[in-house]
């Protein structure tokens, strides 16, 4: 019989040992798939490419960078409200609210040079992703209605709006009836930081985020407050505390964050605004968040080995056609071992020989 | 309004709301034990797969239920062994098997998104199902429809009726107290988690099964959330759950209408009525209920159980 015995105290050795376990299992589990599904390749270069390529190569490294932002500035966002057991869960779509708040406004300036437009364009996209959540910021304060739902019967909403938009006013008028809008001016485009990549500002200003989180959170009254708040325990979480404040901030900040992420892709990699700008990421950054325990610090690693994760698994459908969606499967692996090991911190596993 | 306008109205609307009353009479009875699985729509998109799967293969409808049955109770006994062996936060956990769900039926239905299936007819009953009106509305529906009913009625059966039923309340608003009696919390959670996974997968069949003949990976396009929803918006009492699904189910069948008589607003926007109705009815609840606290709530949904001796 195995028996869990409560420790006294966390085990330091397991926060910092327990992630690397995880990883390990994840990578064991991915390998056993592999060698079921794969026939004729190589096991070991498919891992290569997977996990190794994308860090050594000097197209797909960039690439990752491109990716971490995004994810690195929802997943900063959502440990605010997690950490006060606040669950936007529907950060998918204020990203999407952003995104299309920020590309309106750089293609209502369509040709215009400035450079005031990106700055404004970024404001019109917090501020979308922030009056987006705050729907559920509302409707939680002043009906206790639960936010996980709210946010999430949001997303399918903004996902539906982005599409009404694209092919009503701000579809691209040469374009041919594409659901698409125009390409943005070179004004309304992010600035490229790496030569011949598609590395943007954004990633700068993601790292930049996530030092100003970890002092906000050290030193700021609210972080101290919603530190307080989600440790304490908690009872029905669908009845919901009444500090309402901290309801409040945590989905505005977590909304404009998304919001902010949004702008980015639109104004980044995509550089106009598609279907397809909607790229999961705001689900993802969920795992993000939790694989770093909510720390804005530990947001930057786990965002870079998301983003390995995605760019590698692009990679290995270009070059083996496996399904990306592969990705998703030990995305979501990783997170089962993470909260499983977790366990490991607050309880002593022992084997208990005496039957009883 | 003629007469086969009306029963075709109503005949989609027990299609339409038959997946949220499996998927969420399974996740009204985890809550009663005290446990908040996030992961329907995960399950009900394996459900949704292995159904198809089974039906493309076989030919065999009751085979293809049974498979979304089991599909997912196997991926629900993922978070039953997490959540309840592991300890580990039920709303991450959750999350996980939602994100982990969608994965792997992507991967899994890789090569069946261009197959088409036979799909589970309606029943008829000679004589019966021929009375006007009465006889296809009541006499020949789906025959998943009368066992979705069948299921709540069970339900409220198990919770009301019956010693195991009291004793999973009881867990599901004190699990300390009960477990000082001698009941075993977590033996009754994971099978409550393990029946919750059945009926997700059984509500995701139904839509691979009846609703469409074709699988896609974003078929289930939100349902697990809004049965949930619904569990809230039931005030977790099981009856309830028909009404509120037969309330969705009607704006989804009266979307579809207004978008065959050529109203003049974009189909996006028609589309949206049924999330933003899942929002107006959460709250119209609350409205109700005013400031007074909800007495069915389990007490101790969402918390994790640790027996010291």
């Amino acid at each position: 019989m195995i028996k869990l015995i409560p420790r006294v105290e966390n085990s330091k050795a397991m926060i910092l040992l327990s992630p690397l376990l995880a990883l390990t299992l994840t990578a064991v589990s991915a390998l056993i798939i592999f060698i079921f599904i794969l026939d004729d390749i190589k096991v070991s270069s498919v891992f290569f490419t997977l996990f190794v390529l994308p860090l050594t190569d000097s197209y797909l490294f960039p690439e990752l960078l491109v990716k971490a932002a995004p994810l690195m500035i929802i997943g900063l966002g959502l440990s605010i409200g997690f950490r006060a057991g606040i669950w936007n869960i529907g950060a998918e779509g204020q990203y999407v609210i952003g995104g299309i708040a920020g590309g309106a406004v750089g293609l209502y300036f369509y040709n215009v040079e400035g450079f005031w437009l990106l700055p404004l364009m970024a404001l019109a996209s917090i501020i979308g992703g922030m009056l987006y959540a705050s729907i559920a910021a509302f409707l939680r304060i002043r009906y206790q209605v639960n936010e996980i739902l709210v946010t999430l019967m949001l997303t399918y909403v903004a996902v539906l709006f982005l599409s009404a938009m694209l092919q009503g006013p701000l579809r691209n008028p040469a374009g041919f009836n594409f659901p698409e809008s125009r390409i943005f001016h070179d004004s309304a485009m992010l600035p490229i930081i790496w030569e011949g990549t598609r590395l943007h500002i954004g990633f700068i200003l993601a790292i930049i985020l996530s030092l100003v989180a970890w002092f906000g959170i050290k030193k700021h009254m609210f972080g101290m407050q919603i530190k307080i708040t989600g440790s304490a325990p908690r009872a029905a979480k669908f009845a919901g505390f009444n500090d309402n404040k901290t309801v409040l901030y945590s989905l505005l900040i977590s909304g404009g964050l998304a919001g902010l992420a949004g702008f980015f892709e639109a104004s980044g990699p995509a550089g106009q605004l598609t279907p397809g700008l909607p790229q999961f990421y705001g689900f993802t950054a969920i795992i993000v968040a939790f694989l770093a325990r909510l720390h804005p610090i530990g947001i930057v690693f786990s965002s870079l080995l998301i983003a390995l994760s995605y760019v590698g698994g692009e990679e290995v459908q270009i070059e083996y056609n496996l399904p990306s969606s592969i990705t998703q499967i030990f995305q979501g692996m990783l997170l089962f071992y993470f909260l499983a090991c977790d366990i490991l911190i607050k309880y002593k596993v022992v084997l208990n020989k005496t039957k009883d | 309004m003629n007469e086969s306008l009306f029963i075709s109205i109503i005949i989609g609307i027990t299609i339409a709301s038959t997946p949220l009353i499996f998927a969420a009479i399974g996740e009204l009875l985890v809550e009663r034990s005290g446990v908040l699985n996030l992961g329907v729509e995960g399950m009900m998109i394996v459900g949704a797969l292995l159904g198809f799967i089974v039906q493309f293969h076989t030919g065999s409808p009751y085979l293809a239920v049974l498979a979304a049955l089991l599909g997912g109770m196997a991926i629900s006994s993922i978070f039953a062994f997490l959540t309840q062996f592991l300890l580990t936060n039920q709303v991450a956990t959750g999350l996980a098997l939602t994100l982990f769900g969608l994965g792997l039926s992507a991967f899994a239905g890789r090569g069946y998104t261009e197959e088409t299936i036979v799909l589970i007819k309606a029943i008829h009953i000679p004589f019966l199902s021929d009375i006007p009106v009465i006889g296809p509305l009541i006499f020949s529906l789906n025959p998943l429809v009368y066992l979705a009913l069948v299921m709540v009625y069970l339900v409220w059966w198990f919770l009301y009726k019956t010693k195991q039923g009291l004793i999973l309340r009881s867990i599901g608003d004190n699990h300390d107290a009960a477990h000082a009696i001698g009941h075993n919390v977590v033996r009754y959670r994971f099978m409550a988690i393990l029946f919750g996974g059945a009926m997700a997968g059984l509500g995701g069949a139904f839509l691979s099964l009846v609703q469409v003949p074709i699988w896609g990976e974003d078929m289930t396009a939100g349902r697990g959330w809004i049965a949930l929803g619904l569990v809230v918006f039931a005030s977790w009492l099981p009856f309830r759950i028909i009404l509120g699904a037969i309330l969705f189910g009607g704006i989804t069948v009266l979307q579809l209408h207004a978008q065959g008589f050529d109203i003049r607003i974009s189909a996006q926007y028609l589309s949206m009525l049924p999330y933003l109705a899942t929002i107006i009815i959460l709250v119209s609840l609350r409205i109700r209920l005013k400031n007074k606290t909800n007495r069915t709530v389990p007490n101790c949904l969402g918390r994790i159980f640790h027996s010291t001796s």
